[in-house]
């Protein structure tokens, strides 16, 4: 006899994270008033900031497509059991792919750049998240310490290539050359102009494809049934002969993958260049969208708007509210990632208790359990 | 909670209804608890006369944790009167239970590896910060209480270096240490050799003889038989029934936990062995520490019959059973199924024996054989998702799947029959059923089967026995290894005895004795002991 029952699907899906958001804005709130602003106004301007207008929801689209490749990133490692933390140096290293290509390619049109910058990109970022895997599968060094190892590593590999390999000598910064106009990835603003001038690309319809095929990948095929396996049970993924240390692997270089589109997204249309830090951690933030969106693509893509949206109107609300500076906006969005994402289980007992009181659903489940005691 | 305390209306069916001479220990009159909707106990009526041994007997989900755990102060009871000694109490928590006396000892023991058996017992019982002063006092206390109830263990062992029969008296140790009279025992037989549960039946009559009250929580009828004065049966979340064990016997005990009449004697015919069909040749295996647990094992199980291997859990079957299906190495040896040499390193082997014809189902269901998060048809496939009748691609047929695990559900009567309910949802004996049909339906030539019914009720029992009987006659050759005795006995054509990783005799189950088995899965050291 467990004490508490598992909550009914939407309550777990829909109504904690709102709990938790609710949470979050509440402290949040109670931060902006101890600064001596009005909560309400910076909560409204927040809104506006995000999806005001055309200008101001185009930007939450670029943040929402690096927040859903690094989030499907995370979820998908997390199906197999495995918590990926190197979002940031797979997306960064997967920058070096991407800029390989468009630097090589840039004098073709960037109908052929793109799918071939693609490809070097998941290959980048695959390769960066395989040795972890590899470590894991064969070596028992745990993803979680090694993969944030390698975002170390990454960013020295960075700054010694764009430094030493990819800064053109007319160059003061560590940056690379710029890719030529023409092979860059068009923005979505050249198809619906009220974007206006906003980074928001063709990559989002990547990372909305990208968000179907991680769910046909993990619910519908042979791999996923097996990935899924390990991640709940990896006794029992052994006892049914699947191979562990593979699944290990290939899961690891497809998150990596994910991860490395975000470089796909900056490199190719945002910044048409390679720059230090062009992650700006949004592999980090990718976990938190998981953990929200609760690993499913759908939550994921919702997760990853919300965030989206926290980022750029936070952006705007310093201008809105002088009183908010941007530390002030970061700590808002801290206190988000904080409840939503780190303590995302906060009201799931009471939540599970009320539920077990209340809900007409749970009687009749109930009743299936009578049934599943009494054997024949 | 509108029960008066002064009515004395007893159930007809209590068999000692009036106050026996030394008293009630416990006393529970119409105990409710609801775990929101689910009523897992409803309106239990239970005495136990002091100086006795009480039985509890049900099915899994009958109840009997739940009412023991609300004695014990893990749950509150939602109605109801508990009364120790003849005194109302509102027993808030274990701390309260123990304070009036009430002791428990888990059926998986709660004691730190390695900490000796001293600082096991007064571990959580300090008397002040120094460690010194309590130890010795302890010691003293600890030694007074061993001779008393003849429960000899060394104080300064280390746990993780006594067996576990010792184990469990420094349970019993901590409770007696903390003032226990009413000693609640969980399934305390199930990890002990047959010598080890005499020897815990000795000293539960020790303890009784002293004054001490005894409850005992089992599913096995013949210790309810053997060491109890009376016997409470429930059934789903009810008190059935009440006897003195000297007026019952197992039949009317095992109908009374079911509802209807259960055969409790598996019947199978003559076997007609044939060529064999699982060689096993010098075996090493080592554990995850890289401990050897199978040395040298050979044996071989022919087509149509079923060997037992039989033994106290922990002597190397767990590794023998995971080694012959491919899902551990082995250091050396050979596994030929159907007289081909199994390649079972990497890991994937399970893959390759599966595909050789062998099938297993596991000592754990929930460890190994199910993933409990997944619905039933998921689990229905485990083992043989890569097989091409569930779609030849990459992409799983899913239909396929789902219209196949129905087709076994009705076949092998899993309750409630529903393919889309997640597994943990189901009771043991339902999930060993998923499993059973998973590896049976395949008609494998070698069934590996490893705890049968650990866990399962008497009624899926003997339908699981009859199902593994219907194999062998099949002409399936298969390998039994099961902690339970008597299903060895009932259920195998040959008996095989593991001992520390080797096989230390084989004999007929239809004239070896009990004891003669428990000798032998004692090892030598234990035979010494016997001397």
């Amino acid at each position: 006899m467990s004490a508490l029952r598992p909550l009914p699907r939407w309550a777990d899906l829909v109504l904690l994270p709102i709990l938790n958001l609710l949470l979050a804005f509440i402290v949040a709130g109670l931060v902006v008033l101890i600064i001596g602003q009005n909560p309400f106004v910076a909560i409204s301007a927040i809104a506006t900031g995000a999806f005001g207008n055309g200008y101001n929801i185009g930007y939450t689209l670029y943040y929402t497509t690096n927040f859903i490749f690094t989030g499907l990133a995370v979820a998908l490692a997390a199906h197999a059991g495995l918590f990926n933390i190197g979002g940031n140096g797979q997306a960064y290293v997967a920058g070096l792919g991407v800029i390989f290509v468009a630097l090589a390619l840039d004098q073709y049109h960037w109908a052929i750049v793109m799918p071939v910058a693609l490809i070097a990109a998941a290959v980048f970022g695959g390769v960066w998240a395989f040795i972890p895997g590899y470590l894991q599968a064969k070596r028992g060094s745990h993803v979680v310490i090694t993969t944030i190892m390698f975002n170390f590593i990454a960013s020295a590999l960075m700054v010694y290539m764009l430094n030493r390999v990819l800064k053109p000598a007319n160059v003061s910064g560590p940056e690379s050359r710029m890719i030529a106009e023409g092979a860059r990835m068009p923005r979505l603003s050249e198809f619906f102009p009220p974007f206006q001038y906003t980074p928001v690309n063709l990559s989002l319809i990547v990372a909305i494809i990208a968000l179907f095929v991680v769910y046909v990948l993990v619910w519908r095929t042979k791999f996923g049934f097996a990935l899924r396996t390990l991640g709940h049970n990896p006794v029992a993924s052994r006892y049914a002969g699947m191979s562990n240390s593979r699944i290990i692997m290939i899961v690891m270089t497809l998150s990596g993958a994910l991860a490395g589109m975000v470089a796909f997204n900056e490199v190719l249309s945002v910044q048409n260049r390679l720059v230090l830090d062009f992650v700006a951690d949004a592999g980090f933030v990718g976990i938190a969208v998981a953990l929200m969106g609760r690993n499913h693509p759908v939550g994921v893509a919702f997760a990853a708007l919300l965030f989206g949206a926290l980022y750029q109107g936070g952006n705007e609300l310093q201008y809105v509210v002088p009183g908010l500076t941007r530390e002030m906006v970061v700590v808002i969005q801290a206190l988000v990632i904080l409840f939503t994402g780190a303590m995302e289980g906060l009201f799931r007992p009471g939540l599970q208790r009320t539920f077990m009181l209340f809900s007409p659903e749970q009687k009749a489940e109930a009743a299936a359990r009578e049934t599943v005691g009494s054997e024949g | 909670m509108n029960e008066q305390p002064d009515s004395n209306a007893q159930r007809p069916d209590m068999a000692a209804a009036s106050p026996p001479a030394n008293g009630w220990a416990i006393e529970l009159e119409k105990i409710n608890k609801r775990f929101g909707p689910v009523h897992a106990n409803k309106d239990i009526d239970l005495k136990v006369a002091r100086g006795t041994v009480h039985g509890i007997v049900g099915e899994n989900g009958a109840g009997k944790s739940t009412l023991m755990s609300i004695l014990y102060g893990f749950y509150t009871a939602d109605s109801g009167a508990i009364r120790v000694n003849g005194v109302e109490q509102q027993i808030a928590d274990s701390r309260h239970a123990l304070a009036l006396g009430i002791g428990m000892v888990h059926q998986h023991f709660m004691l730190v590896d390695n900490f000796s058996v001293l600082e096991n017992t007064i571990l959580g019982a300090e008397d002040d910060a120094r460690l010194a002063p309590s130890l010795a006092k302890a010691r003293a206390e600890l030694m007074r209480l061993e001779r008393e109830y003849g429960l000899e263990v060394d104080p300064d062992a280390i746990i993780e270096d006594i067996s576990v029969g010792q184990q469990q008296r420094v349970e019993i140790l901590k409770a007696l240490y903390r003032g226990a009279d009413i000693l609640i025992l969980d399934e305390p037989t199930g990890v002990l050799t047959p010598k080890e549960a005499d020897d815990l039946f000795r000293v539960l009559e020790t303890l009784r003889d002293q004054g001490k009250t005894i409850i005992l929580i089992t599913h096995k009828l013949r210790e309810i038989m053997a060491i109890t004065d009376n016997v409470s049966v429930m059934r789903q979340g009810e008190m059935v029934k009440t006897l003195k064990t000297s007026e019952t016997n197992p039949e009317e005990l095992a109908e009374l936990m079911v509802g209807r009449r259960v055969l409790l004697r598996v019947e199978k015919g003559e076997s007609h062995p044939g060529k064999p069909l699982l060689e096993v040749r010098d075996l090493v295996v080592a554990d995850d520490m890289g401990v050897e647990r199978v040395k040298s094992v050979s044996f071989a199980v022919r087509a149509g019959e079923i060997v037992g291997i039989a033994g106290v859990s922990g002597n190397g079957q767990t590794e023998l059973l995971e080694a012959v299906s491919g899902m551990r190495d082995q250091r050396a040896g050979t596994v030929a199924v159907n007289g081909r040499e199994l390649y079972l390193r990497g890991d994937d082997g399970a893959a390759r024996a599966r595909a050789a014809g062998l099938a297993h189902v596991p000592e754990d269901r929930q460890r190994m054989g199910l993933v409990t998060a997944f619905e039933e048809w998921e689990n229905s496939i485990l083992g043989y998702q890569d097989s091409p009748e569930y779609g030849s691609g990459p992409f799983l047929d899913i239909e396929k799947a789902k219209a196949e695990a129905d087709a076994r559900i009705r076949t092998f009567d899993v309750r409630p029959p529903n393919n889309r309910l997640k597994t943990s949802l189901f009771s043991g004996g339902n999930q060993q059923k998923i499993v059973l049909a998973r590896e049976m339906e395949r008609d494998p030539d070698v069934l590996i089967v490893g705890q049968p019914t650990r866990g399962v009720d008497i009624g899926a029992i003997e339908f699981i026995h009859n199902q593994i009987i219907k194999m062998r006659d099949a002409g399936k050759a298969i390998l039994l290894v099961s902690v339970e005795l008597d299903e060895i006995r009932s259920l195998s054509d040959r008996v095989l005895v593991m001992f520390d990783g080797t096989i230390v005799g084989e004999a007929d189950p239809a004239t070896a004795t009990e004891g003669e088995l428990g000798l032998m899965m004692a090892g030598i050291s234990e035979r010494k002991a016997a001397q």
